[in-house]
């Protein structure tokens, strides 16, 4: 184990654990105004004596305590996270010092346009940009995230069709498809029909053109999908569709494999998202909130939700409220105004060139990986691989060993697991996304440890299947935690 | 585990068992196998129609969430509560205590055009066959 080795961390309760009366973290100066009763202000109601379980720590005990936390962690500044179809690429620094600007960071979203031009400006440029990487015509930047992205647009097909007489039934969706595709569908309002795969792995032509009928809103397809195979015959897809006044939506959660290489509006797609948190470098999940722009064609424009920024007399910018066919709001304001300065950032930092060889690095480490492993892992698929590679576990299967259980030894070789059991049309899925940030010094690590465990599992399958063995906690008893979830810290009663 | 020979079966892993009137649906001994530790179940509404492969609830196991698939066109007229607080049941007897939902039938015929148990095991056979490959 190259990487990996155990190192001393210290435990750590909750922090409700280390309260004890009358400590404090703070100090108020002297008040100098009249002091106000606030029984007498709210109302006696509205006031409690004490919080019940409300810690009492001091600064240095709060300080440790999630100091100690983050030394448990794992994150894409430790490692190599192939988390497929998640694409947890680096995020530069440098994108948290633009959004750190004083200007860019103290803006208040009530601020009237006049006095934030500087801030559409950037939304303007952000937008400008990823019309220009996607092919489409339009955009809005409120969708909060990836799975927001979709609804949004979603909503928009159903306004369009609706404009046009009759907002139909369906969406198709294929087999391969992210697991948010039918969830968004079914919110819209509409019935999933799925799609099965050729055994390409991709869309069968054959099998959408009779399923293509009248009755069908749009498709939903991720390209390249989740086997990381680009959908050759995209062009022809949207065609089929178009013939029988049918939308293409595309899931732009595999952006990363295109970027730079080929543009989803050229294609012939009416209407997709982007995840700015993958693609775009921005900080993901628990990292800081998403950001799923929705990207169409002019068709669609005039049901984008509001505001939407528009140039007005003598260039100033500004954002029009009332728009007679939008659909409405879908976030506060104008999104995510501090992720959206991020991705500006990154790409702006990469430039036209340094995207596309992003895209070029991404695919290539992929395929360095697939390589590597591929005379000891099982590849179901044999496509060629875009930015990330889909093996099976079949090989290990034999052994006892599933793909759950490979991912958990791969925490003892000190990286984080790649995504598990999915997609679905692989039998126990190793998804693995190693993305343009790696070095080919980790990807020789990663595919070493792979390499090691797919030995352990044929020669020695007990270490395997008991894996983790040098983490903090051993292997969790999900299936009680899935059923009987304890949610929250209860205070212990008093002896 | 046997598929009893009075029930009928679907591609997708339901089963179907007529009683009198009514007919109770639920998932198979190979879905639940195959989903493996049950978690959570969302299940429909008495009164709730359907019509054939109209998804009617969703199944979700440590591993994957599925949706369940009505096998015929049919009312919902009764729904397995015990469920909601145990869905281990569904891995312990699918064909039996693990019964989903009971449901009125729009149109018997529509049986006829689902499995047999022999059917079912074969099909079952040869999928797994395929993703041997």
């Amino acid at each position: 184990m190259k990487k990996a080795r155990p190192h001393v961390n210290q435990n750590e309760g909750l922090i409700f654990e280390h309260s004890s009366p009358g400590k404090r973290a703070w100090q108020l100066p002297p008040l100098d105004v009249p002091e106000v009763d606030p029984a007498a202000a709210l109302g006696g109601d509205h006031i409690r004596e004490s919080i019940g379980g409300f810690p009492e720590v001091s600064e240095v005990e709060v300080v440790r305590h999630f100091t100690r936390l983050s030394t448990w962690n794992y994150g894409v500044d430790t490692g190599l996270y192939p988390l497929g179809s998640c694409t947890m690429k680096y995020n530069p620094k440098v994108n948290e010092v633009v959004a750190r600007l004083e200007g860019i960071a103290g803006v208040h979203p009530y601020q009237p346009d006049a006095l934030a031009q500087g801030c559409l400006k950037i939304l303007r440029l952000l937008s400008g940009c990823l019309l220009e990487i996607t092919g489409m015509e339009a955009i809005t930047l409120q969708p909060a995230a990836g799975a927001h992205g979709e609804l949004t647009g979603i909503l928009l097909v159903r306004a369009y069709l609706e404009s046009r007489g009759n907002p139909r039934r369906k969406i198709l969706i294929p087999d391969s498809a992210h697991g948010t595709n039918p969830a968004t569908a079914a919110i819209a309002g509409y019935q999933v029909e799925n799609i099965r795969s050729n055994a390409l792995g991709t869309v069968d032509l054959d099998v959408l053109r009779r399923a293509v009928t009248e009755e069908v809103a749009a498709l939903m397809i991720t390209n390249p999908n989740t086997l990381g195979i680009f959908e050759e015959n995209i062009g022809a897809i949207a065609e089929i569709l178009h013939a029988r006044g049918a939308q293409l939506y595309m899931d732009g959660a595999n952006m990363n494999a295109l970027v730079g290489m080929v543009r989803p509006g050229d294609a012939g797609v009416d209407v997709m998202h982007l995840n700015l948190h993958k693609t775009f470098s921005t900080p993901h999940g628990g990292g800081g909130p998403g950001a799923g722009p929705v990207g169409v064609k002019k068709h669609l424009e005039p049901f984008l939700p509001v505001p939407v920024l528009e140039k007005g007399a003598g260039g100033r910018l500004r954002l029009i409220h009332h728009r007679p066919q939008a659909i409405g709001r879908v976030r506060a304001f104008t999104g995510n105004f501090g992720v959206l300065v991020r991705a500006l950032a990154y790409i702006l930092a990469c430039g036209g060139n340094g995207l596309k060889a992003a895209t070029q690095d991404a695919v290539l480490n992929a395929n360095y990986i697939r390589k590597g492993l591929e005379d000891v892992y099982d590849l179901p698929y044999k496509q060629p691989s875009l930015h990330e590679c889909v093996f099976s576990d079949r090989l290990q299967a034999g052994h006892g060993v599933r793909t759950g259980d490979i991912a958990k030894r791969l925490i003892d070789y000190g990286f984080h697991p790649y995504t598990v059991s999915f997609p679905l049309i692989v039998h126990g899925a190793l998804m693995i996304e190693p993305t343009e940030s790696e070095s080919k010094e980790e990807l020789d690590l990663f595919i070493e440890a792979m390499r090691e465990i797919a030995r352990e599992a044929e020669q020695e399958p007990q270490t395997v299947l008991a894996a983790p063995h040098t983490t903090r906690v051993g292997r969790l008893d999900e299936v009680t935690a899935a059923r009987r979830p304890i949610l929250r810290w209860q205070e212990p009663i008093a002896e | 585990m046997s598929y009893p020979p009075n029930y009928r079966y679907t591609r997708e892993h339901e089963w179907i068992r007529l009683e009198n009137d009514t007919a109770a649906v639920g998932i198979t001994d190979h879905a639940q196998e195959q989903l493996g530790d049950i978690v959570y179940l969302e299940l429909p509404k008495v009164g709730d129609r359907f019509s054939a492969t109209q998804p009617l609830g969703t199944v979700e196991s440590v591993k994957a969430v599925s949706d369940i698939y009505s096998p015929v066109t049919c009312e919902v007229v009764d729904v397995n509560a015990e469920l909601a607080a145990h869905p281990e049941l569904l891995n312990q007897d699918p064909h039996g205590a693990a019964w989903l939902v009971k449901v009125r039938l729009a149109d018997r015929a529509q049986l006829d055009g689902l499995l047999s148990a022999e059917q079912y095991e074969a099909y079952i056979a040869e999928e797994a066959v395929k993703s041997d490959k």
